[in-house]
Parts: C-alpha cells; structure tokens; sequence
C-alpha cells in the first residue's frame, strides 16, 4: 500500500536547515496496523505529514496504492487526499462552528455528493462510531473522546484507502485512549490500512507492527503480537 | 458561483458567524450611507446655491445702441445709433440657431389709473419671450403673445405690485386701465423674484408703444437669450459676431468702443460656474474619502476574518477542499455581504435624505439633499469589488499556505 525509498526532509530554519528525514525507507502492506513511535524530533509526525500529503519531501521516492506522490500542486494535493487518505489529529480539528453531523459530511460536501447522499452517509458513519444521537451537537459540547470519535468518523466518511493519526490518544485520558484504539483496532479488522503516531508504549502495543524512529531514521521495525484495547 | 450547495454552505457560515457577519456589513452600509448622506447634502447646498444665482437669467444678451465716437464710411462721429424692428428681423434670421427666445424692448414712464387710484409705473414694449428671459411667472390670466404683438393690442401684464397698488382684492383680469388717455386692457399679473421693482412694471406689446405712442419702428433694446448648451465660449463667440454684424450694418467703424452696446452675464455665468464646480469638486472629494475609508474599513475586517479562519482553511483542505474552492467560499461570502449590507445602506440613506426635504433649507442653506441613484449604486458596487478584492488576496494566500501549518496555527 505505502512504499517510501531513501525519504529526506529538511526544515529551513533561518540560517540553518534542520534535516529531520534522513534517508527512510518504510514499505506497508494493506491491512496492517502500525505504530510509529519515537520521541519527539524524531521525525515521525514530519513522516506522517509526507504520507500524508499535508507537507512536501525533499527527496527519494513515495509510493501511495502504486501512485508515485511527488511535488504536485494543491489542488491535485487536494484531491488525493480526499480520495486516498483519512486524518485524526491530537487536537481533533474540529470546524468548531459545525455540528457533528455537519463536519462528518465536510469531506464528501468536496467529493461533490448530493446533499442526500452527504447527510445519509455521514449519519451512518456516525452511528458506527456510536454518535447518532449527538449529531447536532456543536463540538464544545461533547468530550474529548466523542471529538475524537466524530474525527474518526470524518476521517472514514470518504472511505479512504489509509487511515492516519497523529497521536490520536495524546489529549485523552487512559480509559478514553482505550476506546478510541479499540474503535482503531475495529477498522483496522475491517481490512482498512492505518498508521498510529504515537509516543507511548501501551498504545503501541495496541498495533500490529511498531516502527521506532530516532533522529531522522528507522532504528527497529517488528512486528508483535497485537494487544486488544478493550 | 451560482451551485446551490455552494451556497448552502456559505449561508451556514454565515449564520454561525453573527458577529464577523455584523461587523463586516456594518462597516460596509455604514460607509454607503454616509457617503450617501454626504453626496446629498452636498447636492443640496448646491441646489441651494443653483436657486441663489440663477434667479436672474444669465443667458441673456442686452443689446442697445448710443453714440459713435469715430466717423466712418463717410459717416461723422457722434451719429446716434438706434435699434429697431429690422434689426430684430435680422438677428432673429441669422443667429436662429443659438437663439432661445428674442425680445425688444421700449420703456416709457407714465402715469396708470383704475378708478380712483393711479400711479406712476414703467411701461414696457415687449415681446412674448420677454416672460423667460424676465423669468417673470403668471400668476393670473396670460402673457403677452404674438397676436397681440402682431396686431398691436392694447392688452397689459401687469407685475404683482402694480396690481396689488391698483386693484387690491378685485380680480383685474378683464379689467380696464387709463393711461395716456387711453384704456388698456389687463391680461395676465405676474410675479418676480428680482425684487419690488421688477414687478412694479407694466408690459405692452413692443408693436403697440411704437405704434400708439410714438408711431416709429425703433426700440431701446433688444434682450437675446442664447442656448445655454453653447455654454461660455459659445456665448463670448456669439456675443463677438452680434457686434460684428451690427456693427457692420449700422456702419460703425469696428473699432469704436461706443455706438453699440451689448452686455452679456457671461462673464458672470463663468465665475458662477466656477464656484459651482468647486463646490462640485469638494462633494466629490469627500465621497471618494468616504468610501475609501469604508473600503479600508472592510479590507481590514477580512483580513481579520481570515486570519481567524487559516486552521479552518487547513482543516478543510486535509479533507480535500482545493485552494480555489477555499479562495471562492470567502469572496461568495463577503460579496454576499456587501452586496446586502450596501444595498441596507443605500436604502436608508435615500429614505433619510428624501425624507429631510427642505427642513434644513433656512438654517443650513440646504435645498432638496438628492443624491443620484446611479452614483450611489456606482458606489455600492466600487465597496462590493474593492471589498472582494481586499478578501481576495489573503484568501489566496491563506488557501496556499500548506494544510499542516495551517493546522498549526494557534
């Protein structure tokens, strides 16, 4: 599904230039799970981000579903990550003038379906992370786990071919960071392709395949015995 | 532009957004209706100061004749000119074509009686075009027209003084007068607004004076109003060839100062015009002013907005919004909003300015305040396109900056 060669990234900060990719390689399969764990500056959100498609590499070559992801301009950008790539962020993102409901539809209202359509999907997608009941409410009103749940539902809606998170559990707490991985670990068994950013252990643990990165590249990639969230 | 879901989705911000939407509208009909205000008010002291100056007519040429002061064509100095009906014929003939109306005039002092009641007035020869180039208004019966000029009647106008001396309450029309043992009838009363003694006047037709009084063709003077399209050139210009012409038939040597007279408000048209054009300039300047404040008013406002909204803008894009569907959802916006708030502006200024009328006439010199539907909408539009053009242009960057620092922005 993802193959990256010898991925650089460097940051210009002033004078200086702060290289943070230094020659990754990385290939995943469809279906896996993965942790990629490392502390912070080791270049694993920089590397979600190229995966992404929120930010450019410098060099090497990336590889997403066989379609070769080099400098493109932001409305291709646009459009592929609308068509390839579901995000949930640390800080949820939420629109915070937009219901829950509304945000979910926010992807597809860019994939051009009829209004029917958006809120019919949205709503099932909703249900699936267990939320139908507070679609019509705004984002200041549900907790930190329910934000990050209409995440994953947003990131879902336009059933994309990978699924990424940036810490998705860094602002919860244990219990809720549990229930978030478990509703992780059940699209993942639904075959979908994820990759989990994460800087703790136990989350890691939760996945199928751990990826350490320190300063820039990959010092061990196993794969374990998958724990059960829940 | 015009797909519905767009729309949808603009209105939906719209209406979670009240205040941005407030301030941003606010900004944009407060600037239309103070520019219209302004540009009415200023209309108005214009209109004020039009009624001031163009209470006598200043497209009038006065033309009468006098004495030479040089021979000529076998001609001696000190000839006396004198104008009379041929004259008339022939300026009407040759200068039609800038011509408005054409009068002479004979004036004779004489005494005026109505039953027991007489006075002394100034008697008039005129002609019908005398009533614009006087501006004298009816206020009852007729004026003089050209059957009477024609077959030399006895029929009078009289100014509203002269009627209120002679005939108090009692209606005149119809009525008889005695002067130079002859009757005259009244035909109309008029009024001016020149003051007491333009309307202690009496007119005759010019026809019946020459005839009836001193049986001749000559008359005083002849009162030529001009276009006033031909505007102050034009009218320098006609002035010179009316001398030239006349000078040429009465033959008067072209350099003799004296002999004919023409005088003419051109000079003073010019002046007035002038100031009138000033005044024009300053309503004009402090328009421009005031829309450019209201311009930089909304400019500073969606910077503001889309400041606020650069996460909003990332957010979008991680889940597939192009940069130009980005940069279209905030210029639909705030076109949108101005469009309305203008159009809110414009109207209350219209119905404040039509609903002030004359009220502010005595106190503040300000007559009727308008201001004219074209500029203002000019106006609205000049807000809504500077206003799209000032969200534009952070749209465009804030929809290029890369989606993950947008995210990061705080």
């Amino acid at each position: 599904m993802i193959k990256i060669k010898n991925l650089h990234k460097s940051y210009k900060m002033g004078k200086n230039s702060l290289h943070v990719l230094k020659g990754l390689d990385l290939e995943i399969q469809e279906g896996e799970l993965v942790a990629i764990m490392g502390s912070s500056g080791s270049g694993k959100s920089t590397l979600l981000n190229i995966i992404g498609m929120l930010d450019n590499h410098d060099h090497g070559t990336y590889e997403l579903d066989k379609v070769i992801i080099e400098k493109m301009d932001e409305t291709k950008a646009a459009k592929y990550r609308n068509k390839f790539l579901g995000f949930v962020f640390q800080s949820f993102n939420l629109i915070n003038y937009k219901n829950a409901l509304e945000n979910v539809i926010l992807p597809l209202y860019y994939q051009g379906l009829t209004k029917k359509m958006r809120e019919e999907k949205a709503l099932k997608y909703l249900d699936d992370v267990g939320l139908k009941q507070w679609a019509s409410h705004l984002p200041n009103e549900l907790s930190g786990g329910q934000k990050q749940r209409v995440a994953i539902a947003r990131a879902m809606v336009s059933e994309p071919k990978v699924l990424l998170a940036d810490e998705p559990t860094g602002a919860l707490d244990s219990n809720t960071s549990k229930e978030v991985m478990n509703l992780i670990q059940k699209i993942n068994g639904a075959g979908k392709t994820i990759l989990v950013v994460t800087h703790e252990h136990d989350i890691s643990q939760m996945c199928s395949r751990v990826v350490k990165l320190k300063d820039g590249v990959i010092v061990e990639d196993k794969k374990i015995n998958q724990k059960k969230a829940l | 532009m015009f797909h519905l879901d767009r729309w949808s989705e603009i209105f939906e911000t719209i209406k979670s957004n009240k205040l941005r939407t407030f301030l941003a509208g606010f900004t944009v009909a407060l600037g239309i209706l103070i520019f219209v205000v302004l540009f009415g008010l200023g209309n108005g002291l214009q209109n004020t100061f039009d009624e001031y100056f163009t209470d006598t007519k200043f497209n009038n040429i006065y033309i009468s004749g006098g004495r030479t002061s040089k021979p000529f064509a076998g001609y001696e100095s000190n000839r006396l000119i004198e104008l009379d009906n041929d004259d008339l014929q022939d300026i009407s003939e040759k200068f039609n074509f800038f011509i408005d109306g054409l009068t002479p005039r004979i004036s004779i002092s004489g005494e005026v009686g109505y039953k027991l009641k007489s006075n002394n007035y100034t008697i008039s020869g005129v002609g019908p075009s005398n009533q614009d180039s006087e501006m004298n208004v009816l206020m009852f019966g007729r004026y003089i027209n050209e059957l009477d000029v024609l077959n030399n009647e006895k029929n009078i106008v009289l100014g509203r003084l002269v009627k209120q001396d002679l005939f108090g309450e009692e209606d005149p029309i119809g009525k008889y007068v005695s002067g130079g043992g002859r009757s005259w009838k009244v035909i109309g009363v008029f009024q001016d607004d020149g003051g007491d003694n333009e309307e202690r006047v009496i007119y005759t037709p010019y026809t019946t004076l020459q005839k009836i009084l001193k049986n001749t063709d000559k008359v005083n003077s002849i009162i030529l109003s001009y276009k006033p399209s031909i505007g102050f050139d034009g009218a320098i210009e006609l002035e010179k060839k009316l001398k030239g012409f006349l000078k040429n038939k009465k033959k008067i040597d072209p350099s003799d100062p004296r002999g004919l007279r023409l005088r003419s408000a051109a000079q003073d048209l010019k002046n007035n015009q002038d100031f009138s054009m000033a005044l024009n300039y300053i309503i004009i300047f402090v328009g421009i002013g005031t829309l450019l404040a209201g311009i930089i008013g909304i400019s500073n406002i969606m910077v503001f907005v889309i400041k606020e909204r650069t996460k909003e803008f990332g957010i979008r894009k991680a889940v597939g919004a192009t940069p130009s569907s980005i940069v279209w959802m905030v210029l639909q916006e705030s076109i949108f909003i101005t469009t309305i708030s203008g159009y809110i502006g414009l109207f209350i200024g219209v119905v404040f300015l039509s609903s002030l009328g004359d009220t502010l006439k005595k106190e503040f010199y300000i007559t009727d305040p308008y201001v004219d539907l074209n500029t203002a909408i000019l106006a609205t539009i000049m807000l809504i396109i500077f206003g799209a053009i000032a969200g534009y242009i952070p749209a465009k960057r804030a929809a290029k900056i890369k989606p993950i620092i947008a995210l990061n922005d705080k």
